[in-house]
């Protein structure tokens, strides 16, 4: 392997790490509010979560430019705080990612979460958990397959996605050039050998995890069926 | 019973009409052709003026030519390929997917420096020197001889190392474009005919053929789309941009593919061409 596609192999393993820890940090509250609440906005706040799953990437692409650009409400909030613009950094590729694979996170935990019977949480209640207790002694153990799962997806996904990260990326060794975009780049110069190569490891790759991720869950319930 | 009848005839009526006008459509012809990014804008008037005079369709393609190439190669259905290069066309007709002898150089392309922002890019395009932007956008210098050119003019400038790290990288010419036009790019290098723009493009009296060897002038804004400032990098500072178009095997028995390599030759379509700012 070159030097370059080391760089753009760890770059791209890097953005999936960290977008899946931060996609769980945030989207394990956010599920298991959405698996419990009666509340009124839960159709909306489910609906935004799946919103990447329905519109298209260029979408997304053009309206994180624009938000994130000089003149977009994002792009003037991240200056004000010093932090420059996001557009071309391995940062806004962050964010976008979280954005993006949102949904193949929160959903298979919201479904693991809505699975728990509520008569589970009470006993544990009458035992004198609290409800923090119940949270992390009693459900996330139980949902620990949808964690799996939704880890598994959150960092497959991440590492699939393209056209979000060609759209704000700039395509910059060792900032924003992920795998996809690079084999995108050698498709367009009629590079296929080196096209070959890495397109050949991505669809080994994906094969790898999704093989391991349903022998593992397999005597679970099916999660990830429902998930989708 | 009757009614059915009715439904019947109307249904034959309906369907001869269609048939008819399907026909009429075909006797017209039609002809798919693929454009580089840079030239979309000149060829959506000129498609306005083949249809004029032909009386033939246009269907339309914009984008890379390198992402062409591997589609035309895959077998997309184009007849016509607009390239932004002259090595494309070329490999084409070596490879057998396009006709020996048919290509020809419709355009030569014209570099800018543009922004969004207005006064930034002045006319000799000092501002690459004087570190007043942070990114400058470039199509891919691998896939886009825009980009290629660009770098180009880096080096001649003798900047390229210094400003490497400023760079962000379009697939395309397009890409570059919407770089600077949400403003997340300050600068980049583009074709001045995306600068031109969608509006009424002024024939420069002065521009035909020399235009390439003339001395950089002032910002010339020819309309009120075009907005921002830009440089018209001279000629001697790149290598030129000679864009070939060719017919490709899929459009080799269509009339209407040859009608429109014709057209492009001929006095209208290259006062179109020039007065976007290419050279001939």
């Amino acid at each position: 392997m070159s030097d370059a596609t080391w760089i753009t192999v760890r770059l791209t393993i890097e953005l999936a790490a960290l977008s899946t820890l931060l996609l769980l940090l945030l989207g394990t509250p956010l599920a298991w509010w959405l698996a419990r609440t009666r509340s009124a906005i839960k159709p909306l706040a489910a609906s935004l979560v799946a919103m990447p799953l329905v519109l298209p990437p260029s979408v997304i692409g053009f309206y994180l430019l624009l938000l994130m650009g000089p003149h977009g409400p994002v792009g003037q909030f991240t200056q004000w705080l010093g932090l420059g613009r996001l557009p071309f950094t391995f940062g806004g590729l962050v964010v976008a990612s979280v954005i993006y694979s949102l949904p193949f996170v929160v959903q298979p935990l919201q479904q693991a979460f809505e699975a728990i019977p509520e008569r589970v949480l009470e006993a544990a209640a009458t035992l004198r958990a609290s409800p923090l207790d119940r949270f992390f002694t009693v459900a996330l153990p139980l949902a620990r397959p949808g964690l799996l799962t939704a880890s598994v997806l959150g960092f497959a996904h991440t590492v699939g996605e393209f056209g979000v990260v060609l759209m704000i990326g700039g395509n910059i060794p060792g900032q924003t050039r992920v795998l996809s975009v690079a084999i995108f780049e050698h498709v367009e110069a009629a590079e296929f050998e080196q096209a070959h190569r890495l397109a050949a490891g991505m669809v080994v790759f994906a094969l790898v995890v999704l093989v391991t991720l349903y022998r593992v869950n397999r005597p679970a319930r099916d999660s990830l069926g429902a998930a989708r | 019973m009757r009614r059915t009848h009715a439904i019947f005839r109307r249904l034959t009526v309906f369907c001869v009409v269609s048939l008819a006008l399907c026909t009429s459509h075909s006797q017209a012809g039609e002809v798919t052709v693929a454009v580089a990014s840079n030239f979309a804008g000149p060829m959506a008037r000129l498609a306005a003026g083949f249809t004029a005079a032909s009386g033939h369709t246009l269907r339309t393609s914009v984008g890379s030519t390198g992402k062409f190439y591997s589609q035309i190669v895959a077998g997309a259905p184009f007849e016509v390929l607009l390239a932004a290069d002259i090595e494309t066309p070329r490999r084409l007709i070596a490879e057998g997917h396009a006709v020996a002898g048919s290509n020809f150089s419709y355009a030569i392309g014209q570099l800018v420096l543009w922004s969004a922002l207005p006064g930034l890019a002045d006319d000799q395009g000092a501002v690459l020197a004087s570190g007043r932007f942070t990114k400058l956008a470039i199509a891919n210098p691998k896939l886009a001889p825009y980009g290629r050119a660009g770098l180009e003019v880096l080096k001649a400038r003798g900047l390229g190392a210094t400003l490497s790290p400023k760079l962000v990288t379009g697939e395309s010419i397009a890409q570059a474009y919407q770089f600077v036009a949400t403003g997340n790019a300050e600068l980049g290098f583009v074709a001045l005919s995306q600068v031109i723009g969608a509006g009424q493009p002024r024939v420069n009296n002065a521009a035909p053929g020399g235009a390439n060897t003339q001395a950089p002038r002032g910002p010339v804004l020819p309309d009120k789309s075009a907005t921002g400032s830009y440089w018209r990098v001279p000629s001697n500072l790149y290598s030129p941009i000679r864009q070939d178009a060719v017919l490709l095997q899929a459009g080799a028995k269509n009339a209407a593919a040859a009608a429109l390599l014709a057209y492009l030759k001929s006095a209208p379509a290259k006062a179109v061409i020039q007065a976007y700012g290419y050279g001939l």
